[in-house]
């Protein structure tokens, strides 16, 4: 701060206060001046007079109108202190600056804070508000002091001194204050800058955090973007092509390389490479360390640009190569392939998968391009595999088809070759029969007629002949139709016991002439009336007691029939169950004939095949009767052997067949189907069903109607007493709703019908029939109860219970 | 080589037997066959039909019952159901009878998760089976269309 101070224009320059000659008398320019002059004088008059000079004469100054003014000042006797020496500045350009830059300071200390409210109104935060007011304060009053400071260069009145003085003291106050409060301020302010530069470091991280997400993104869209390249081809070359272009377009790879194990698996072939178009074939052994380490680990390995793998081109004097990393690509053995499981741990076969970083770019493999490669490799491999899945199905299918086609074939020309001989058979068994039927018949005539005793040997003769020749021909056919399955077993109910009786004295005459005679035991709890083949058991009984007779000379031959329970002796191959009304019906033929070699005896059952003794040999037969009877009885679920103890011991024929017993005792057959009488009784039978379920009130109606009823159909109990009439013979209404008032409409149709017999029966229709329930239905006066769901045959039956008895409680 | 007939005849046997065994029908489906003559030859194709729509609206009123978070109406969410349960053991619809019984319970005890969920596998199930059947009767069709007779399926 400036104190106005005495600027003494004129220096006194006098050796002694003797001769102080002040010559004044020249213009001053302004008022201002003037003034200043004035002070001087009067500082000097006062200096002369502290120091009791004698004044002789001071004039007051008076001012001209033009500006000058006169002074005389006489001479003194003074000595001359060197210490007061008033400087008086002859530079009034000093005081000019120094009155501008007051102005100026007062107008910066004004404007401080007026800048400092209006920034601090636009900024929403700015926490330290009673700061910004003491601060403003200070400085307003600092200018405020300046702005004063302005008046006080010249003279000045009391009040301005006043003024001034009051503003120094505020302004001393509020400086003071300002300054013990920025001691607590500065802190909080400085700490706010430590926590801005914490919030920026934290920003700098997030921000790198984000550009190492964004990189792993990118990664992994591209990882995305290569797999469905890779698997959208099922093609090995084209999956194995894809991925190494891809990976050398994705990683900026100089050289991407795959090396394919050979077949005998001890080298590995270079098989693609991504930039040289027409790779030289060439191998390394399998055995390297290096590659046993890639293959070894699942992971990517970095290996030395320099082992036998990575060297692909020729060495063209590059100074640094680019890093290498190797991965394993796990194959797959297309042979062994299991289709359950995964061959991770079956299969040994990988492929190398090499890949190069550009030479001399100083560029590193990075955790996130190995990961990628990583799961590339997975990729690749996987997609192998499906490929090879799709060609091994492929090669299937083919074989399949082959196979198929190949079966077809067959099929086609078996069945032409059958139906050619069922044509044949057909053709030559009518044309054959014609001529044979002539032959026997005319013969047997012949054989009436008046012959000769040569003539009635030669007919008898060709009699038997013929016979025999059409017994073959039946055989033949019946065989063949056996054979292919064409022969039907003809059901019927017959008389078993009856059946044997026949058989007997069909072969009675025969036997008495060879006088053998034949017993026939019938087990007393074999069944009289059986349901059967008669025809076909008859000729297998027949065939076996007619081979009995045939092949014994002597000794007797018995027929035993049984009932065979399981623990009867049988082939280790054929167990005897006697199931619900059916049951197996053994014959034991034995006799003591000629008896055959057990070595034979599967023989016996072959078509035409005849044991050599001359004892066989003469009584004839064509060999094929024991093959079809066999045929026979196993259409009859049953079974057939021959046991013999030797040559000249006998043999023993038995067989089982399975049979029906039958229920009536009459011979007419009995239906197995029970005959439909419902039509009958419930055509045109009215009835009305009540249900709230669309669905159920459809399903009951259909069966009514199926039935023959005519059938109403209501959806609540009030329709159902509107409609209700003494037409209506049944009502079938639906009490599964829960709530008593389902029953309450039977008491209504009650009340309705006094009459009994005009009444319509009620029957409930309910999903559980329980005791509670019929208790119910039987107190509200109900006729039946049905369960839900109904089936046909039980409405049916209810239906004509009903109808006859008039009540009903057993429906279930 | 089948004929068309003949492919299609066994197709639609094999798939008949397989909704049988899978669950989807039971033996009253069988007699509601039964009731198909010549006199109602659509009987079959109207009544499911019918209890679809059934299903339908039954299933949009529990739906709507069980919307109302806070009261909801087990006693009309249990008739619902009743009436459901009658309908699909009409009709013959196995697994939907069975769903039924397990959300009555739900319905009984006032179990909302319960009835939440039994009413979603309902729904899931009535249009899986409503799939299934119009495979089957799209079949039958194709058969007829074929000039073939459709074979008598007996399980």
């Amino acid at each position: 701060m400036l104190e106005p101070e005495l600027k003494l224009l004129y220096r006194i320059n006098a050796q002694s206060w003797k001769d102080i000659n002040v010559d004044v008398n020249h213009k001053v320019e302004s008022r201002l001046k003037l003034k200043f002059l004035e002070l001087e004088l009067k500082l000097l008059h006062c200096l002369l007079t502290f120091t009791k000079q004698n004044v002789i004469e001071f004039d007051p100054l008076h001012i001209n109108p033009n500006f000058s003014i006169s002074v005389t000042v006489s001479n003194h006797m003074m000595e001359v202190c060197n210490c007061i020496e008033p400087q008086w500045p002859a530079d009034e350009l000093l005081m000019k600056y120094q009155y501008i830059s007051d102005f100026f300071i007062a107008v910066a200390y004004f404007s401080i804070p007026l800048e400092l409210i209006y920034f601090v109104k636009k900024s929403a935060v700015f926490p330290y508000r009673w700061v910004l007011v003491q601060f403003g304060a200070f400085i307003v009053l600092c200018g405020a002091t300046h702005l004063i400071n302005l008046w006080t260069f010249t003279t000045h009145s009391r009040t301005v001194a006043l003024v001034m003085t009051t503003a120094k003291v505020l302004t001393a106050v509020v400086s003071c204050a300002t300054a013990l409060m920025l001691v607590h301020i500065i802190p909080d302010l400085l700490s706010v800058k430590t926590r801005e530069l914490f919030l920026k470091n934290k920003a700098a991280e997030l921000d790198r955090e984000m550009g190492l997400i964004r990189t792993q993104e990118e990664t992994g869209r591209h990882v995305r973007m290569l797999t469905h390249e890779i698997r959208s081809t099922l093609d090995r070359h084209t999956i194995l092509k894809t991925t190494l272009v891809e990976l050398g377009r994705t990683l900026a790879l100089e050289e991407c390389a795959l090396w394919m194990p050979t077949r005998t698996g001890l080298e590995l072939q270079l098989s693609y490479t991504l930039r040289q178009q027409h790779p030289v074939e060439y191998t390394v052994p399998i055995q390297l360390p290096v590659i046993n380490q890639v293959f070894g680990t699942s992971r990517a390995v970095k290996i030395s640009p320099n082992s036998p793998v990575a060297r692909l081109r020729p060495v063209s004097g590059k100074y640094l190569l680019g890093e290498v990393v190797a991965v394993r690509v796990p194959l797959l053995h297309l042979s062994n392939f299991q289709i359950n499981d995964w061959p991770e741990l079956s299969t040994k076969r990988y492929a190398l998968m090499v890949l190069m970083l550009p030479s001399d770019s100083a560029r590193q493999w990075h955790v996130h391009e190995l990961e990628l490669v990583e799961v590339v490799a997975d990729q690749v491999a996987v997609a192998l595999s499906h490929a090879a899945i799709l060609e091994e199905s492929m090669r299937a299918r083919d074989l399949l088809m082959e196979q198929n086609v190949a079966l077809d074939i067959a099929r086609r020309e078996a069945e032409t070759a059958i139906r050619a001989r069922n044509d044949f058979l057909a053709v030559m068994n009518h044309e054959m029969r014609t001529p044979m039927h002539a032959i026997i018949a005319l013969s047997s005539l012949l054989q009436e007629t008046e012959l000769t005793p040569e003539q009635r040997l030669m007919v008898e003769t060709v009699l038997k002949s013929s016979s025999l020749l059409a017994t073959l021909m039946n055989d033949v056919l019946d065989l063949s139709r056996l054979e292919d399955g064409s022969l039907q077993l003809e059901l019927g109910t017959f008389n078993l016991h009856t059946l044997f009786r026949e058989v007997l004295n069909l072969i009675k005459p025969i036997a008495v002439v060879k006088k053998l005679p034949i017993t026939l035991n019938l087990a007393p709890d074999l069944p009289e009336f059986v349901v059967g083949d008669e025809k076909r058991l008859m000729q297998i009984i027949l065939n076996i007691v007619g081979n009995a007779v045939k092949f014994s000379k002597q000794g007797s031959i018995s027929v035993t029939a049984l009932v065979t329970k399981s623990d009867n002796r049988a082939p280790p191959d054929f167990f005897v169950v006697p199931t619900g009304s059916h049951f197996y019906l053994r014959v034991k033929v034995k006799d003591l004939g000629a008896g055959i070699n057990p070595q034979d005896i599967p023989k016996l059952f072959t078509k035409f095949a005849q044991t050599q003794s001359l004892a066989t040999r003469s009584s004839g037969g064509s060999g094929l009767g024991l093959a079809i009877s066999k045929r026979f009885v196993n259409l009859m679920e049953g079974n057939i052997w021959i046991e013999s103890e030797g040559v000249g011991k006998g043999c023993t024929a038995i067989f089982d067949v399975k049979l029906a017993i039958s229920n009536e005792s009459k011979q007419s057959g009995i239906p197995k189907v029970p005959a439909n009488p419902q039509h009958v009784n419930f055509a045109g039978l009215k009835v009305l069903v009540m249900d709230e379920n669309g669905v159920s009130r459809m399903v009951t109606k259909g069966l009514l109607v199926h039935l023959g009823c005519e059938v109403t159909t209501v959806s609540s109990n009030e329709e159902c007493l509107r409609v209700v009439s003494h037409e209506h013979r049944v009502v079938f209404m639906d009490v599964c709703t829960p709530g008593v008032e389902n029953y309450q409409i039977a008491l209504r149709i009650h009340e309705k019908f006094t009459k009994r017999h005009q009444r319509p029966l009620l029957v409930a229709l309910t999903g559980n029939t329980d005791k509670s329930t019929k208790e119910k239905c039987m107190s509200f006066g109900l006729d039946g109860v049905l369960l839900k769901p109904v089936s046909l045959d039980n409405m049916r039956n209810v239906l004509s219970d009903l109808l006859e008895h008039r009540v009903l409680y057993e429906a279930m | 080589m089948d004929t068309l007939v003949a492919q299609l005849q066994r197709q639609f046997r094999d798939y008949t037997i397989s909704l049988y065994h899978q669950g989807f029908l039971d033996d009253q489906f069988t007699e509601l066959k039964k009731l198909q003559d010549e006199c109602s030859p659509d009987f079959v194709a109207e009544v499911v039909s019918l209890f679809f729509e059934d299903c339908e609206k039954l299933i949009g009123n529990m739906a709507r019952a069980l919307d109302q978070t806070g009261n909801v109406d087990f006693s009309l969410v249990g008739s619902s159901v009743h009436q459901l349960k009658g309908s699909s053991s009409s009709v013959g619809a196995k697994r939907v009878k069975g769903l039924c019984v397990t959300f009555k319970e739900c319905c009984d005890s006032q179990s909302f998760e319960g009835c939440v969920r039994c009413l979603q596998q309902v729904d899931i199930e009535y249009k899986s089976l409503k799939a299934k059947l119009q495979d089957l009767f799209n079949l039958e069709q194709q058969i007829v269309q074929a000039g073939g007779r459709i074979p008598q399926v007996d399980i």
